[in-house]
């Protein structure tokens, strides 16, 4: 499965007896994600705000028919075996919310889901969310802000940090600019699906006319998406953000980095790259808005759709 | 990353099967001296510090002999090597070299998986050397689940055209590297330079290590007191910080002191920051106001209040603050009010006496700025809270403002002392405990500490408030430590209720200015 879904995906939440995963059981209910299994071992046949309730994944599976997509709130040092669970069980489509989940843990994750034909998303994500459609993940906190927050059109946004992710997507509606998706990729430096595979998923996406994209220093992601552009991958007019113009670089502590990387991770590098590739690269944060905005106009299209 | 001291990463290596040269950790000139007898011969003194460039920066001598040996430690210990002073040496013996060479791993963001890295040259100067001759440097991508084979190794040594004896041995000290990464899961890793002896014997002469903060809990042995990527050793502040973190699971904490020793009035700024790109964004908004950052703190993914309240008070104890700034993305998914209850209690206990700004957009944030605008109307200090509709530039400019015109002079009342009577009913929170003055609550008219609770923790009893749930339960978390009963209590009750929330190691006094 992509990384695309909606109000048909069939969810279930990993976790969902816990304190977020009972907060953001009724977040995505309300909202209108078709959530129809919750997991936490040992408490099976209980209901969390009418979700049936399964000791194993494999157990909802067999109890309420296949599933699409799977939401995990987990505590970090337990979401390896959660995700493999979810992936040995058909899932296609993981969403990781925890933070601080161990790397080596994601790397096990990540060969697994190659092997088994899933993607996850995160860890250390907000999640995503199809605006008027279905959400994933605790992005928007409850049902009445999510649906005042994103409004919805044809820009596809994506982001490596999950306050941004709101944040522009607020900012944006606010400029009259509705949005398709909105992809939280996750803060960690190794996530399941960085920018490069959110940009090819919006490229697919007939929905999606253009995209903002925030990335940060660090890691190649946004250098990636210049290269999909130059090689004509990626096609879709972009306006992106670096965060982190000002931040101190930390003393590096060992040379591999710098031997295998070369100048990549650094905001200037990003920048020139992404100019390069043709994509409108935004210094000031709360200018998005207004040259999303403009660049909409440039195409000739409405910014804003009514649900 | 959390990063290893050479004779901790040293230490793992032989455990996994290298050669490292013979020798040990002084923490005196004396013990140096000790160490050059029991090795005999010629050693060198290295600096044991988190830092690269050591030896150019003169914390790597030779000795011949055990006076030497403890010149050359006096020299080194003590030493400032960028932010970090040195403590300890190791003396080891002095190798007799035929070749240098180096090997490191890295995490690949794009494969997700490791990548050994080979050098044919290593040593000092490793990243200019590749540079000049990339054809001397070999990599490979590993496979997480099958690790890294003895002939894939091979392959690597035959690109380079290293073959027999020595590829025999570069290949069992390969895969020994990797599988010591694996083990103690190094998010980098590298042995600079990897040596050939005169003899014919290949080992570690120095080594870096840095182990994936969020995978020390399983590596207890590797006695790291804070996962944290530092270049120099945690501040007693940055400690008592660490504990609040490992003690909390609701959402995330992060502290880092970034200032020290600044005078009063130098336009340091405490930073409370939600979120990674929401607070480098507010900070690159104040240092392009003039401010300076005089510690980071970020409470984000729903903290609870109780821990938002340890992020302030710790915020708050470094003295010479000129202002208080929160700041994250601005439109945050979380209940922000426990946020506005966390920052209002803190502000009462110091007596909060500087300008604040407070950006607490997202959800819930008029009953946030509420909270916070009728909670410090009768502190010293200044308040300001805006919501998702006020940008962090804005917020970083009306901070000048304040600043500007804050008279530091005016002497600030000292911080009441809310210490609960020593009979007071009292049962213990997840992190901290809630105490009662019974005594006052029979004076009060209509205990709004109970509707106060979400939770349904209290419950009246003879007028009195009282659990209404086992102290297991809550001790466990059915208290939430939102902090709502307590703030009612100040405002609405008679002020008897108190929840002490310990911050072990936190400097007695709150600076905030002094």
């Amino acid at each position: 499965m992509s990384l695309l879904f909606d109000e048909k995906t069939k969810v279930v939440i990993q976790g969902i007896t816990g304190r977020e995963g009972q907060a953001r059981a009724l977040l995505m209910k309300e909202y209108g994600t078709n959530v129809v299994a919750g997991v936490t071992p040992g408490r099976a046949g209980q209901n969390v705000h009418g979700v049936p309730v399964f000791d194993t994944v494999q157990e909802a599976v067999d109890q309420v028919g296949p599933l699409e997509a799977s939401v995990i709130f987990i505590p970090a040092a337990l979401c390896k075996a959660a995700a493999f669970e979810a992936i040995d069980a058909g899932v296609k489509l993981l969403v990781i919310v925890p933070d601080r989940v161990p790397l080596y843990d994601v790397l096990e994750i990540a060969a697994h889901a190659q092997a088994k034909g899933a993607r996850f998303v995160g860890p250390n994500t907000l999640g995503m969310i199809t605006p008027g459609r279905a959400v994933l993940g605790m992005i928007g906190g409850r049902a009445a802000s999510a649906r005042d927050w994103f409004k919805v059109g044809p820009v596809g946004v994506a982001s490596r940090s999950g306050g941004m992710t709101t944040a522009v997507s607020y900012y944006l509606g606010r400029a009259g600019v509705g949005l398709s998706r909105v992809i939280h990729v996750g803060g960690d430096s190794v996530v399941g699906s960085p920018h490069p595979d959110v940009m090819l998923a919006l490229e697919a996406d007939p929905g999606t006319k253009a995209v903002v994209m925030l990335g940060e220093i660090g890691t190649t992601q946004e250098e990636r998406v210049a290269e999909l552009r130059e090689t004509g991958r990626f096609t879709k007019p972009l306006v992106a953000w670096i965060g982190g113009a000002a931040a101190k670089s930390g003393t590096r502590f060992s040379h591999a980095g710098a031997i295998v990387e070369g100048g990549r991770g650094s905001w200037d590098g990003k920048v020139a790259r992404l100019q390069e590739a043709g994509a409108r690269v935004v210094e000031n944060f709360d200018d998005i808005p207004q040259v999303t905005s403009q660049l909409l106009a440039e195409m000739g299209i409405k910014g804003q759709v009514n649900p | 990353m959390a990063r290893l001291y050479e004779h901790q990463s040293k230490k793992l290596l032989a455990q996994g099967g290298l050669t490292i040269p013979r020798g040990r950790v002084a923490a005196s000139p004396e013990e140096a001296a000790e160490i050059a007898v029991e090795l005999g011969g010629p050693v060198v003194v290295k600096a044991q510090a988190w830092v690269t460039g050591r030896a150019s920066a003169g914390g790597v001598r030779f000795a011949d002999d055990p006076p030497a040996a403890r010149e050359a430690a006096a020299a080194i210990i003590g030493m400032q090597l960028k932010n970090f002073t040195v403590q300890e040496v190791l003396v080891e013996e002095r190798l007799d070299l035929a070749r240098e060479m180096y090997v490191g791993l890295i995490i690949d963001d794009t494969l997700k998986c490791p990548r050994l890295i080979f050098s044919s040259l290593g040593g000092t100067g490793i990243e200019e050397i590749a540079r000049e001759h990339p054809d001397q440097v070999v990599q490979t991508p590993v496979d997480i689940t099958q690790g890294l084979w003895e002939y894939q190794a091979r392959d690597l040594l035959c690109r380079l055209d290293i073959r027999g004896e020595l590829q025999g041995k570069l290949t069992k000290a390969l895969v020994a590297f990797y599988r010591v990464c694996r083990r103690h899961e190094a998010r980098s890793a590298e042995i600079n330079p990897l040596v050939l002896t005169a003899d014919g014997r290949v080992l570690a002469a120095d080594c870096h290590m840095a182990i994936d903060d969020y995978a020390v809990f399983r590596h207890p042995d590797l006695g790291i007191d804070i996962a944290r990527e530092f270049d120099r050793p945690a501040t007693p502040l940055e400690k008592a910080a660490y504990q609040v973190e490992a003690g909390d699971h609701r959402g995330t904490f992060y502290f880092l002191q970034m200032a020290e020793n600044y005078p009063a009035g130098s336009r340091h700024v405490g930073f409370h920051g939600a979120g990674g790109g929401g607070s480098m964004m507010s900070m690159d908004a104040l240092l392009r106001q003039g401010f300076h950052i005089a510690n980071f703190c970020d409470t984000s993914g729903n903290p609870s209040a109780s821990k938002v309240y340890r992020a302030a008070r710790i915020i708050l104890s470094q003295p010479n603050l000129d202002a208080y700034f929160a700041s994250g993305s601005g439109v945050a998914s979380q209940e922000q009010y426990h946020s506005a209850r966390g920052l209002v209690k803190a502000f009462r206990e110091v007596n909060l006496s500087l300008p604040a700004v407070i950006r607490i957009g997202g959800n819930s944030e008029r009953q946030a700025m509420e909270i916070l605008a009728a909670g410090t109307a009768d502190l010293p200090g200044r308040v300001e809270a805006f919501g998702r509709d006020t940008s962090a530039v804005h917020c970083a400019g009306r901070l000048v403002e304040l600043v500007d015109g804050w008279d530091y002079q005016a002497a600030p009342p000292p911080p009441p002392a809310p210490r609960p009577p020593e009979d007071a009913y009292s049962f213990d929170t997840i992190t901290g405990s809630l105490h009662i003055d019974h005594a006052a609550c029979l004076a009060c008219a209509n205990q709004p500490c109970v509707a106060a609770c979400p939770a349904g923790v209290l419950r009246l009893e003879d007028g009195r408030p009282v659990l209404a749930l086992s102290p297991a339960d809550v001790r466990r978390g059915r208290c939430t430590e939102c902090l709502a009963c307590e703030l009612a209590c100040q405002f609405e009750g008679r002020g008897a209720l108190f929840i002490e929330l310990p911050i072990p190691g936190l400097p007695a006094s709150p600076g905030q200015g002094e």
